[in-house]
């Protein structure tokens, strides 16, 4: 038995809150205890079962096969399609990310995140306005009023509220959450909703027009605003409306019920310039609750490395980005690529039914620590060692700050980083061949 | 190598276009070498270029490329055997940013503001740079601690906080923006004077300036303090651009160097009470840096055309949105700064255009001392770095500047006086403004010269300085500046007539300044304490780790006694 060692201050890689005070107790190179995490980080740092043996799929039956002949069979997979599509890197490290964009740059394929089915039209209205936002600390110090549209932390990001945002603590907000006001507009109650001073209850799909009718009486514009908006009495917008423009410092949290309700982009290019316009009356920012934990990682190495966030086409030699026709989904549903390589993501119980249909006639190959609904229908089946626990790395949170993921225990697996590398050997060795052959 | 009969301009050295060979072995400038012959007869052959404020790297840059896809597109160039591929035009990937500069004949380019934060992100984004060496400035105008040490007027535990925030960062210098403007924008305010006081912090903008100034020549850094000054980008702030100056002027600087080097300092050169009356101060700031030794500027130049704003001064960027109505980004960092994008456009017809661009040419013209003056355009806040060859051949050719001015608002001429300056930049002006003063400034020792010991950066052009008349043929010398002959950084062709040969990963340098431990002792109380109730991270997570900087280059700098014992 050897003793056991304390790891301190690490960082939770299960959401987009990456919470940094983590400690992890180890003994015998095995996680015994998390402190300080949340269920959700604390179960995906306990780990639960694993994919055990890379797996190639032979007669219609996944078989254990060796690392290097599923690198192999993958790499043949990718050098005979004419586009392949390599999606997911929501849940690994930056540096998987790298390799993977000069993968796909190598074989000419499409590279998106789960950010398509998530946070992609926030992208696309952050394209359209801009983002007048902020670190979390700075919400944290500041903030006297706190909106939370379509999105429930207090179960999507369970540690939020307490850190960052409705009941923390810092330097102007020291009452924590006696002194701020907190507004949470949703279809439904939620366990957020009841932590709210006000809760909004809109009708589902109509957030643009709820958004639109409080742009106007922000502006002073309110006599053109009907009696009744999306569900809401014209006297309650106006409420909110004098409460937005009374803060000292606010901030509107957003989530998937706003990107993924009628309107989409457009009802985050509307609360976007919401938030702009409140900054004539009193100080506004405005944040996206990244789900994965390192969506927002994948977004920033993308745009760095091509130019763009997101559905990142490299079939024409240079990077090509048009949502809508280069997404995943819209691929997919096209019948656009003949080769998916899904990493870090479980594509099929995200995707629409049809687009997961298309999965199914496609090749397939899956990177991941664990088994999912994916692994059923993929051809080979490569398992990795876990980010952030297993191996070192780099993820950006949901405010964008960059922070160190720590190596807890060693894996007998691979990182994603190795295996993606292990393919892009085996494609330039397949090419040479090919080459030396032809010759 | 052997680089064989260029006509040499390395003013450093005191060469001023002298016929001569030049030999790299290893990597750095030597006396005599072997090996590969370059023929560069009768071609003009300078170092490697060296950009001292550009923003190339970190969240506000890539904030800028994610609102600004159609940026992007711009600039798309394939991948080939030897390059990643290439986008963008005023915000590239990262693999742009290191060929552009390399087929200019640049070699070195450091990114200008970096919140301690945010650093981690900053150098992800420099080591995916190829080829030139770099290093980020740090921000430290708006910092709780910077504020607080200042306002208790302990200068020993400030020297030791920005020693500890340039380790933490991995930063090169101490970058002031707007100082206490971004501290009051955490709550949507602006301080309107040098001598405002900081809400909640009981310290004026010139005690921060003043305060960091002292603390970074204690602790002998490389280079100065690198100050954007408050009301930066309003009519009349010239008077506030001198009125700081003049809090300085009485500094001695540690180094034979500036005490303080002025960023961009075209957007700080304004007269007139408003947009209506506005006008070129230039001339005003010109004569201030004629008549003193203690500051250096960088031009900041602005051309027409598309350009993205963006910089630590957030109460600005949320100026430029109302004005344009364009999109626009903030991001506040806690305890730290502020930050803002927004995208841009600058036009010919329009006068508050035309005027800025005039003003950058005129402060460049009229400072007679070429050491004082940087040529820059404040990447791609007046214009991306591509231009710098317009900005030379404006420089350098008065025919010019005669047929741009031709084409723009016609009150140009009653608002600034660039209409009436004749002089023209020679060789030895530019190699000074691009290559040995940026150097200097920066405090670079290896960098911007050719004498023996100096990196391998080498730049040759299809330009015959004897036979070229710089001031007639500038469409000739523009053409030539844009795509280096040869462009040759640490003794290996990085780049040959447009085409990139070689993309070797350049280095990242950052200072490591030593202080008494027992400052640091005491500054940490402080520190735990911020970290404990304010800051959203742990302090074990706070400084940027070792592998993010697999090509550092660490220059020691810190109080005299104890640089001498490291």
């Amino acid at each position: 038995m050897s003793e056991a060692i304390m790891i301190k201050d690490a960082v939770c890689s299960f959401c987009g809150c990456l919470c940094d005070d983590i400690n992890v107790e180890v003994e015998d190179g095995k996680i015994q205890r998390v402190r300080h995490a949340c269920r959700l980080g604390s179960s995906k740092i306990m780990g639960h079962a694993r994919i055990q043996s890379p797996m190639i799929r032979k007669n219609g039956v996944l078989v254990a096969s060796s690392f290097q002949e599923a690198y192999d069979k993958a790499a043949k997979i990718l050098l005979a399609a004419a586009k392949p599509l390599l999606y997911g890197w929501a849940s690994t490290s930056c540096e998987a990310a790298k390799k993977g964009i000069l993968l796909a740059e190598e074989v000419g394929g499409v590279l998106d995140s789960t950010a398509t089915v998530c946070h992609g039209p926030s992208v696309i209205g952050i394209e359209e306005k801009g983002l007048p936002g902020a670190t979390l600390g700075q919400v944290k110090n500041r903030a006297d009023t706190i909106v939370f549209w379509g999105c429930n932390p207090a179960e999507a990001h369970p540690r939020h509220s307490l850190r960052y945002s409705s009941n923390s603590c810092g330097k102007f907000t020291q009452e924590g959450r006696e002194g701020r006001k907190i507004i949470v507009v949703d279809v439904r109650e939620t366990k957020t909703s009841k932590n709210a001073d006000k809760f909004i209850r809109i009708i589902p799909g109509s957030d643009y027009e709820v958004i639109s009718a409080l742009r106007m009486l922000v502006a002073g514009k309110g006599d053109n605003v009907p009696d009744e908006v999306g569900g809401v009495s014209k006297a309650d917008l106006a409420d909110i409306a004098a409460t937005l423009k009374a803060a000292k410092f606010g901030a509107v949290f957003f989530g998937l019920g706003i990107t993924h309700s009628r309107g989409r982009y457009k009802n985050i290019d509307n609360a976007l310039s919401l938030v702009a316009e409140l900054n004539s009356h009193s100080k506004f920012v405005v944040m996206p609750m990244r789900g994965h934990y390192n969506v927002g990682g994948i977004g920033q190495v993308l745009a760095w490395s091509s130019g763009y966030p997101m559905s990142v086409d490299f079939t024409r030699g240079g990077p090509y980005f048009n949502p809508g026709e280069t997404a995943a989904c819209d691929l997919l549903a096209r019948r656009d690529v003949d080769a998916a390589l899904i990493i870090a993501a479980d594509a099929v119980s995200n995707f629409p039914r049809a687009t997961a249909e298309a999965l199914a006639g496609i090749p397939v190959i899956q990177i991941d620590p664990y088994e999912n609904p994916t692994t059923l229908l993929s051809d080979v089946v490569i398992p990795s060692a876990i980010a952030g626990v297993e191996v070192e790395g780099t993820a950006y949170r949901m405010d964008g700050l960059a922070l160190r993921l720590r190596k807890m225990v060693d894996s007998s697996f691979p990182s994603d980083e190795d295996i993606l590398m292990g393919i892009l050997e085996s494609v330039h060795k397949q090419r040479q061949l090919a080459a030396n052959e032809g010759a | 190598m052997i680089i064989k009969g260029g006509i040499v301009y390395d003013p450093a050295n005191g060469i001023y276009g002298d016929e001569m060979d030049l030999f790299i072995d290893q990597g750095r400038m030597v006396e005599a070498a072997k090996g590969e012959e370059i023929d560069a007869s009768g071609l003009l052959v300078m170092p490697g270029g060296v950009d001292a404020h550009s923003h190339i790297a970190g969240k506000k840059v890539n904030t800028g490329r994610i609102m600004r896809p159609d940026d992007a597109r711009i600039g798309t160039e394939p991948r080939t055997a030897i390059c990643r591929p290439s986008t963008g035009y005023t915000v590239p990937n990262c693999y742009a940013m290191g060929y552009r500069y390399a087929r200019m004949g640049y070699t070195t380019a450091f990114e200008a503001a970096t919140p301690i934060l945010e650093a981690r992100h900053t150098h992800e984004e420099l080591e995916e740079i190829p080829i030139i060496d770099k290093g980020a400035l740090t921000l430290f105008g708006n910092n709780w601690q910077v504020m607080e040490s200042v306002r208790d007027k302990d200068l020993t535990k400030l020297a030791a906080y920005v020693a500890w925030g340039l380790r933490a960062a991995k930063g090169y210098g101490v970058k002031i923006v707007n100082p206490g403007g971004g501290e009051a924008w955490g709550f949507g305010g602006n301080v309107k004077s040098q001598n405002d006081i900081v809400p909640n912090f009981d310290v004026t903008p010139a005690e921060i300036i003043v305060g960091l100034a002292k603390a970074n020549e204690m602790l002998n850094l490389p280079h100065s303090i690198h100050l954007h000054f408050n009301n930066l980008g309003k009519p009349g702030n010239y008077t506030t651009a001198i009125e700081t100056l003049d809090l300085l002027k009485d500094l001695k600087p540690s180094r034979m160097r500036q005490v303080v080097h002025v960023a961009h300092m075209q957007f700080s050169a304004y007269g007139g009470t408003s947009w209506r009356d506005f006008e070129s101060k230039a001339p005003a700031i010109a004569d201030y840096f004629n008549c003193h030794n203690h500051a250096t500027m960088d031009m900041g130049q602005l051309l027409f055309g598309s350009a993205t704003t963006m910089t630590a001064d957030a109460p600005l960027e949320y100026g430029n949105a109302r004005l344009t109505h364009n999109k626009w980004s903030n991001h506040d960092i806690e305890l730290e700064e502020s930050s803002g994008v927004v995208p841009m456009n600058y036009f010919r017809k329009m006068l508050v255009n035309a005027v800025q661009w005039a003003i950058g040419l005129e402060l460049a013209l009229l400072v007679k001392d070429p050491w004082k003056v940087l040529m820059t355009t404040d990447h791609p806040n007046g214009s991306p770095f591509v231009n710098y060859p317009e900005v030379i051949t404006l420089l350098m050719s008065k025919t010019k500047r005669d047929l741009e001015m031709a084409t723009l608002h016609d009150q140009v001429p009653k608002r600034t006086t660039l209409a009436g300056i004749e002089r023209e930049l020679d060789w030895t002006d530019i190699a000074i403004m691009t290559r040995a003063a940026p150097a200097r400034v920066l405090g670079l020792e290896d960098k911007g010269h050719l004498g023996p010991g100096a990196d391998g950066d080498v730049s040759i052009y299809d330009l015959r300085p004897e036979e070229v008349d710089t001031s007639l043929d500038h469409v000739l010398v523009k053409k030539a500046l844009a795509n280096a002959k040869y462009t040759i950084k640490g003794g290996v062709v990085v780049s040959k007539e447009g085409q990139i040969l070689a993309t070797p990963p350049g280095r990242t340098f950052w200072v490591d300044a030593a202080v008494p431990q027992a400052d640091t002792d005491q500054l940490m109380v402080d520190l735990e304490e911020k970290f404990a109730k304010y800051y959203s991270i742990q302090i074990a997570n706070y400084a940027v780790q070792d592998a993010y900087l697999p090509h550092a280059q660490i220059i020691r700098a810190g109080l005299p006694i104890l640089s001498e014992v490291a």
